[in-house]
């Protein structure tokens, strides 16, 4: 399981990448593995306001179709278009070029709530042995 | 309560494999190994196997087996020589389906049903409740795993492994052989619109039959598939999915699977409320659709036209062979014409649709 060190994690498999008031969101290599083959991602629009835990994004794989939750609140400041003519970057890459969206967050403090690569890395283990 | 799930022989042998696994009809089954597309594709165009050992079978044999399973399903299976299979359905009194299933004859009177897993226990009861011809009934499905190889080069792979000439085996029938020295069912049969076979027998030999058949397969680059692989293969060729196009509260007519009920049979379970429903013609019918606008028409999603609900999606994904969102539906019997424009509600958007001709695949004779 890829974890890089530099993201905060949610318990509902985003990862979020934070640079000064903004942030990179993503989701991880593990739910990328549940999701199997990626291929439609449905991204909100610029300008949107999210609060944490609200439903951001829709990622289709061939079987199914997966929500995507705000890790925390913000306002969407960029999407990756790139993902509409090729999805399949979220399997091949889910923490570099298959990023999802960049917010400006509400408030910063809110990363606390987040879970760091180790402890996200438990969190996954024991859900999978559950 | 749920009671535990059941799991096939081969189930360390998939996990072994990389499988992920998933629940289906009562069963722990795998639904992917290497990936649905990868899966699907190897189908199409070279090879898979399947463990579709969750499949039921129930057997009918004695003097009255012919007479109960033509009280009980709705083809005629009185056309068929020993060797030869049919699809037929259980019906309802209201002529809805309990269940859709394949006929095998064994002998002059003796029937083997394979019937969808999580609807052996139903069929079973439906029958015997039916049994006033002195049949014997079993469910035999503790006696059975079943594999299914399938795709073009499935014929091949699997001639070295059994003691017949495969090419004498049209499609639709079956012998009875033995396959690496186990003997059991060869069948010319699937779930995947693809030429290949499905191979009955008992469970002790799994593991050995699903290894001689990966070896055998090895050069042709065959891959293990999944639940997954097999769901896009049936839906690009529109076959249908109990407890999706088929319930109780559809009849033939409305899935399109008409020509299977034999109306000039005299009597069948469900006979007379199909004649009814013939004189009255139906409210729903069973369209094949492509989405015209980006997004996926799931199962359940509402379909609209006008911004009026029409139907619903009974199945929907995208097609990795012919690389398009395709599904199936149940619309209102106005609304099922070539052409139509509908919108399927995806979430909070109305994604365009037109109503094409099924099945969306067709494998070229070779």
């Amino acid at each position: 399981m890829k974890l890089p060190e530099d993201c905060r994690y949610s318990k509902q498999h985003e990862w979020i990448r934070v640079d000064g008031d903004g942030g990179t969101v993503g989701i991880t290599d593990h739910a990328q593995k549940e999701l199997g083959d990626v291929v439609f991602v449905e991204l909100p629009e610029i300008g949107q306001v999210f609060s944490a835990d609200e439903v951001l994004a829709n990622v289709e794989s061939v079987k199914a179709v997966s929500e995507v939750y705000a890790p925390v609140a913000g306002e969407v400041a960029a999407v990756n278009s790139v993902l509409d003519s090729a999805p399949e970057l979220v399997n091949q890459d889910p923490y570099g070029e298959a990023w999802f969206v960049r917010i400006k967050l509400t408030d910063s403090i809110e990363l606390d709530n987040l879970l760091t690569a180790d402890q996200y890395r438990k969190y996954v283990e024991e859900e999978s042995a559950g | 309560m749920m009671s535990p799930l059941k799991k096939t022989p081969l189930h360390e042998l998939h996990r072994s494999l990389g499988a992920r696994m998933g629940a289906f009809g009562g069963w722990e089954m795998p639904i992917e190994y290497s990936g649905i597309v990868r899966e699907h594709l190897a189908v199409r165009t070279r090879l898979g196997l399947f463990d579709v050992s969750h499949m039921g079978e129930i057997e009918i044999d004695g003097s009255g087996s012919l007479a109960l399973v033509q009280q009980v399903a709705c083809n005629d299976a009185g056309r068929l020589q020993p060797g030869q299979i049919q699809y037929s359905a259980l019906l309802t009194e209201q002529g809805t389906f309990v269940d859709d299933i394949l006929v095998h004859r064994l002998e002059e009177s003796r029937f083997l049903l394979c019937v969808n897993a999580g609807n052996t226990g139903k069929d079973f009861r439906h029958i015997i409740r039916q049994n006033r011809f002195g049949a014997r009934v079993t469910d035999v499905s503790d006696q059975y795993v079943q594999l299914a190889i399938q795709g073009p080069e499935s014929r091949q792979v699997l001639q070295s492994l059994v003691d017949l000439d495969l090419a004498e085996i049209g499609y639709y029938r079956f012998r009875t052989g033995h396959i690496q020295g186990v003997s059991g069912l060869i069948a010319r049969t699937g779930y995947t619109g693809e030429d290949g076979f499905e191979l009955y027998f008992p469970p002790a030999a799994a593991v050995d039959v699903w290894q001689g058949l990966s070896r055998s397969g090895h050069s042709r680059e065959l891959l293990p598939a999944g639940l997954g692989a097999r769901n896009t293969l049936r839906l690009e060729a529109k076959m249908a999915l109990y407890g999706h196009e088929i319930d109780e509260d559809t009849t033939p007519w409305e899935a399109g699977l008409g020509w299977m009920v034999r109306m000039d049979r005299p009597d069948f379970t469900g006979r007379a409320a199909l004649a009814a429903q013939l004189e009255m013609g139906v409210r729903k019918k069973l369209v094949g659709f492509e989405m015209r606008g980006p997004g996926i028409g799931r199962d359940g999603y509402d379909v609209l036209r006008n911004g009026r609900t029409v139907g619903w999606v009974t199945s929907g994904s995208p097609a990795p062979f012919l690389q398009k969102n395709i599904g199936l539906a149940y619309v209102n019997e106005g609304e099922a014409f070539l052409g139509n424009r509908l919108d399927i509600q995806v979430r909070k958007r109305l994604v365009p649709a037109e109503v094409v001709k099924t099945p969306f695949y067709r494998r070229r004779r070779r």
